[in-house]
Parts: structure tokens; C-alpha cells; sequence
């Protein structure tokens, strides 16, 4: 495969058009329980970022020697090598957001969007594309954490990456920073998101239309 | 219909019976058993009363306004149940909030509990009461801030905190009360039956005045506009299980008597005018004595072991959830079919 559409073409779709989040759906578990600040957020990104690069580089190496019927085993130990050398690095590194990310360091093995990944991509190209793809993907999963992240701080706390914004008498959206706030706060991301895709794609129609040129896009 | 004149054969298609019950007639219904209601808050609450109203009829209005198809808008706003689900949220605030809430929990209101979920007739909560509850979850301090209730002459008295800046805290000035339901919770106070009737209590600004309530509530009962079996079921079972309460555990504690549970907090608000909403509520009257018990039972079981002293709003909502398995329960059987 990939012949018709460049390395670069890989790496850019996971920025949006199947963005692991938004569209995709993929990875919520970290997606809800580490977003309540935007500095836990890019955290969380950036070693889901480090796992998904890692473990789609050596998943592509060695798809040849990996058995059909054990690969999701194979798989998870290589996910759950890097995610122990995320989990240590980040203990030596930043140990106050380690405490608070907690139990979802050690999830990374479990997250969706990284096996989905190995599966679906990583066991089927070459290393090169296997490595964009994952670039690509992790950026735009960290992209939706850090939206994510950021609309939770701003309200929750009235801060942004710890910085105070509104002074001393803001009034704090108690929901925000707490399970709840998570849901809300991804479901109107969702549907913002959703509601932006069906109006470009609206108005390309329309362009299209008016100026009677054949459609051709990579917009489904 | 009938401008044909005397016509041989008169073809028409279903529905050949038109009900005179439209949504904006069932609407006005409401509103004016509502009216009450408002006075009282009104009355008690003064000018904070109303400019509380206002803002969450105008952020509801607004909010659906904004979020319908711009050609069903005139028809959305014209029934009126944006403003109405509004007036309700409104009568369930304290007086003090800050207005910039009033305005964002109308506007969640209809966004959250109507519009997404495909407006009027689809939504499983009552709007009001999902907004009532991403302001108590959002703003837990603000949404159990209570002043006390005023007489005529404190009319123009207005909470300094109405007029806080959007996203800003309000500024309390008069010194806050408890509800009559958080005095009995925590201080193991009762408050006199008398002042619950006419509502010279702290507390929501529509909800203290039980006889006021009580008026409205009579209307849309003698004008059928609510199921009666609700509301009896609800003043059945929680009078009665408070009452059992009452009588296990003596009382000296902090277990009200039956009428004070009936009087006291949002009980008859929810009662009447929204555990009685039509879309949200079971249709067949088995349902609603389902429905009705198990609000009944949830509001003495929250108030009384409950981490806050009321329940209603969760009692209503929780029962809302249900209310599509019970309809499925109570599906009368189709005569002559088997089992």
C-alpha cells in the first residue's frame, strides 16, 4: 500500500481528519481521568506520544517474525516496555506529576488508541510510514488532551498551566475539575468538532457546485 | 373544515378528531398556575426575585432561539416552553445568586436538557431541573448561599451578589440564612408549620410558599392538565415513610413529621410542576404510581441520609431515568392477546 499517498499525508491525518480523539473516539480512559489541567494533559501526551512512536517503530521492524496468533500479546509486551520506561523516567524526572497522574501511567498499556494503532497500521506498513502514522496520531491525541485540559483549567481553577487568570475572586466551576466536568467538557468538544467538519464540508459542496468542477477530496 | 358546502362525499385523512389541547395551550396552563407561585416570590424576595427570573427566562429563550433552525425558531419560541422551562429554573435559585449564573443555568437548561437531545417532546430530564443541577454541581457554594425572606417594605432591597461580573464571585452582603430543611438537618430545628404555609422561610425563591403552590397545583388538577395520580403518589409515600421514620425513631432528631416534609423545601415546586411534565413522566397511570412512589420515597430517603438536605431535584431526575422502563413494564396488554 501507500503508494498514492506520501509519508507526510500519513502523519497529517491524525492531526484531524482521524483524529484519535474526535473522530475516532479512541483512548478516552486517559482522555478523562488525567485532563483536569493542562500541564497533567501535555504530560500525559507527550508519554503516550513516547509509547505510540516506540512501540509502532518496533512493532513495524518485526512484523515479519511475530506469529499471527500470539501478535496481541506481542504487542502489549512491546506497548508495556516503553510504558515502563515512561513510568520510571517520569518518576525520576517530574515526580509531583507522576503522584498525580498516578495509576494512568502503568494505563497507557491499556490505552485503545495504541493497540489500535499496532493493529490496525503499524503491522501492515513499512517503518517509515508506521512512524509517521504515529506521529501523527499521538500529536493529535495530545492536541485533544491539551483542549481538553485547558477548557477544565480555565474554568475549574480559573488558571492556565498554573498561572492565576481571573484574580482572587473568581468563582470556580467545582464541576469542571471533577468526573463530570470531563464528560461535558468532551462532549461539547465533540460536538463542536462535528458541527465544524459538517459545515466545511457543506460549504466545499457549495464551492464545488458553483463552480461545476468535478469533487475530488480526501473528504469523505 | 367544513367550507365545503354540503359536500356529497367529505374525503379527509387521520387524524379525523382534533383535541383542542395544543403545546402552547398546555403551556398556558402552567405559566398561570405559575403566576402564584411568583407572586409569592415576589412578595418575599423582592426586586432579586425578579431580576433572577428574568435573566433564566432570557437565557432559556435565548438559548433556544440561537440553537433552532432558523426556520422552526418562530414556532420553537412561540410556544413558549423555553420561557417557561426558564420561569421554572428561575423559581428554584436562591435569591442571592449572582445573575451571570441565572443566565448560564438557563441556557444550560434548554442546551443540555432540551435542544441536544432533539427539543421539545425528546428529552428524557426536565430541562429545569438538569440546569437546577449543573449549577448545584458547578457552583455548590453560590447554589447554598440562602438570604432571608423579606416583607413588601424590603422590596427594593437587592442582593449586592446579583451584580456579580460573569465568572466573578458574588459579594454577600446581608448575612445568610439556613433553609428550614438544612435547620432541621443540622440543627435538629423545626421551623413553625405556619410560616412554611405562607413561606416566610429562607429558601429557592418559589419554593417556600406552600399555600401559593398549592393554588396553582389545584388548577392544573381541576383543569386536568397534570395526572393526579403523580402528585398523589408522591404526598402519599412521603408522608407515609417519613412518618414510619418519624415514628422508629422518635422526635427529638432531626426526622421531621410528615406535614413538614410535604411543606418544607422544593417538595410541592417539583410535585406539581415538574415531576408532572409531560415528556418526562410515564404515560400509562400504572407508570405514574410507579413513578410517583418512587419520587415519594428517594426525597425522604435522600433528605434524611443524604449528604444535602434536599433531595427533590434528585428524586425527580433519578425517576425521570427510569420513566422509559417503566413505560415498557406498564404497557397495557392488547385485549385478547396472550401472556
Amino acid at each position: 500500500m501507500a503508494t498514492d499517498t506520501s509519508a507526510y499525508e500519513e502523519m497529517i491525518k491524525g492531526l484531524w481528519r482521524d483524529n484519535p480523539v474526535f473522530v475516532q473516539v479512541l483512548g478516552m480512559c486517559p482522555m478523562l481521568a488525567v485532563t483536569n489541567s493542562a500541564i497533567n494533559a501535555v504530560v500525559m501526551g507527550l508519554a503516550t506520544f513516547f509509547v505510540l512512536v516506540g512501540s509502532s517503530f518496533l512493532v513495524s521492524s518485526f512484523k515479519q517474525w511475530i506469529p499471527k496468533q500470539v501478535r496481541i500479546s506481542l504487542y502489549i509486551i512491546i506497548i508495556a516496555t516503553f510504558v515502563t520506561v515512561v513510568d520510571y523516567s517520569l518518576l525520576a524526572l517530574l515526580p509531583t506529576i507522576h503522584k498525580e497522574l498516578g495509576a494512568f501511567i502503568p494505563l497507557i498499556v491499556a490505552n485503545c488508541m495504541i493497540l489500535g494503532r499496532q493493529e490496525a497500521f503499524a503491522s501492515k506498513h513499512n517503518v517509515k510510514y508506521a512512524v509517521m502514522d504515529a506521529v501523527g496520531m499521538s500529536a493529535g491525541f495530545m492536541i485533544a488532551l491539551f483542549a481538553l485540559g485547558s477548557v477544565r483549567e480555565i474554568l475549574g481553577v480559573g488558571a492556565f498551566f498554573g498561572i492565576d487568570l481571573f484574580g482572587a475572586n473568581f468563582e470556580p466551576w467545582v464541576i469542571m475539575i471533577l468526573p463530570p466536568g470531563g464528560f461535558l467538557t468532551l462532549g461539547l468538544l465533540l460536538l463542536f468538532f462535528n458541527w465544524f467538519t459538517e459545515r466545511r464540508r457543506e460549504f466545499l459542496l457549495k464551492v464545488a457546485e458553483s463552480s461545476r468542477v468535478a469533487y475530488v477530496d480526501g473528504d469523505k | 373544515m367544513m367550507n365545503n358546502k354540503d359536500p356529497k362525499l367529505l374525503l379527509q385523512s387521520a387524524p379525523l378528531l382534533r383535541q383542542e389541547l395544543t403545546t402552547p395551550a398546555a403551556m398556558k396552563d402552567v405559566w398561570i398556575a405559575l403566576l402564584p407561585a411568583t407572586a409569592a416570590a415576589l412578595w418575599f424576595f423582592g426586586l432579586s426575585a425578579l431580576l433572577l427570573l428574568v435573566t433564566s427566562i432570557a437565557g432559556a429563550v435565548l438559548t433556544e432561539w440561537v440553537f433552532t433552525d432558523k426556520d422552526k425558531r418562530r414556532f420553537a419560541i412561540s410556544d413558549t416552553s423555553a420561557g417557561l422551562t426558564g420561569l421554572l429554573l428561575g423559581l428554584t435559585l436562591p435569591p442571592g445568586l449572582p445573575l451571570w449564573m441565572a443566565f448560564l443555568g438557563g441556557s444550560v437548561s434548554i442546551g443540555l436538557g432540551k435542544v441536544i437531545w432533539g427539543g421539545l417532546g425528546t428529552n428524557l430530564f426536565n430541562p429545569a431541573l438538569l440546569g437546577r443541577a449543573f449549577l448545584l454541581g458547578t457552583f455548590p457554594i453560590a447554589m447554598t448561599t440562602w438570604g432571608p425572606a423579606g416583607g413588601p417594605g424590603e422590596f427594593f432591597q437587592i442582593h449586592s451578589s446579583n451584580f456579580a461580573w460573569p465568572l466573578m464571585q458574588g459579594q454577600y452582603d446581608a448575612l445568610s440564612t439556613a433553609t428550614p430543611l438544612g435547620l432541621m438537618k443540622f440543627e435538629h430545628e423545626t421551623t413553625a408549620l405556619g410560616s412554611l404555609f405562607m413561606g416566610n422561610t429562607a429558601g429557592s425563591i418559589g419554593e417556600t410558599s406552600s399555600l401559593f403552590l398549592l393554588l396553582g397545583g389545584l388548577f392544573l388538577l381541576l383543569r386536568r392538565s397534570i395526572d393526579w395520580r403523580i402528585p398523589a403518589a408522591i404526598f402519599l409515600t412521603a408522608s407515609l415513610f417519613s412518618l414510619i421514620m418519624l415514628l422508629i425513631n422518635g422526635a427529638d432528631s432531626n426526622f421531621p413529621s410528615p406535614l413538614f416534609t410535604l411543606f418544607s423545601g422544593g417538595l410541592l415546586l417539583g410535585t406539581f410542576f415538574m415531576a408532572t411534565d409531560p415528556v418526562t413522566s410515564p404515560l400509562t397511570p400504572r407508570g405514574c404510581w410507579i413513578f410517583g412512589i418512587g419520587i415519594g420515597f428517594l426525597v425522604v430517603l435522600i433528605r434524611l441520609y443524604g449528604g444535602l438536605p434536599e433531595g427533590m431535584l434528585y428524586a425527580i431526575l433519578l425517576m425521570n431515568a427510569a420513566t422509559p422502563l417503566i413505560d415498557r413494564y406498564t404497557q397495557p396488554k392488547i385485549f385478547g392477546r396472550k401472556s
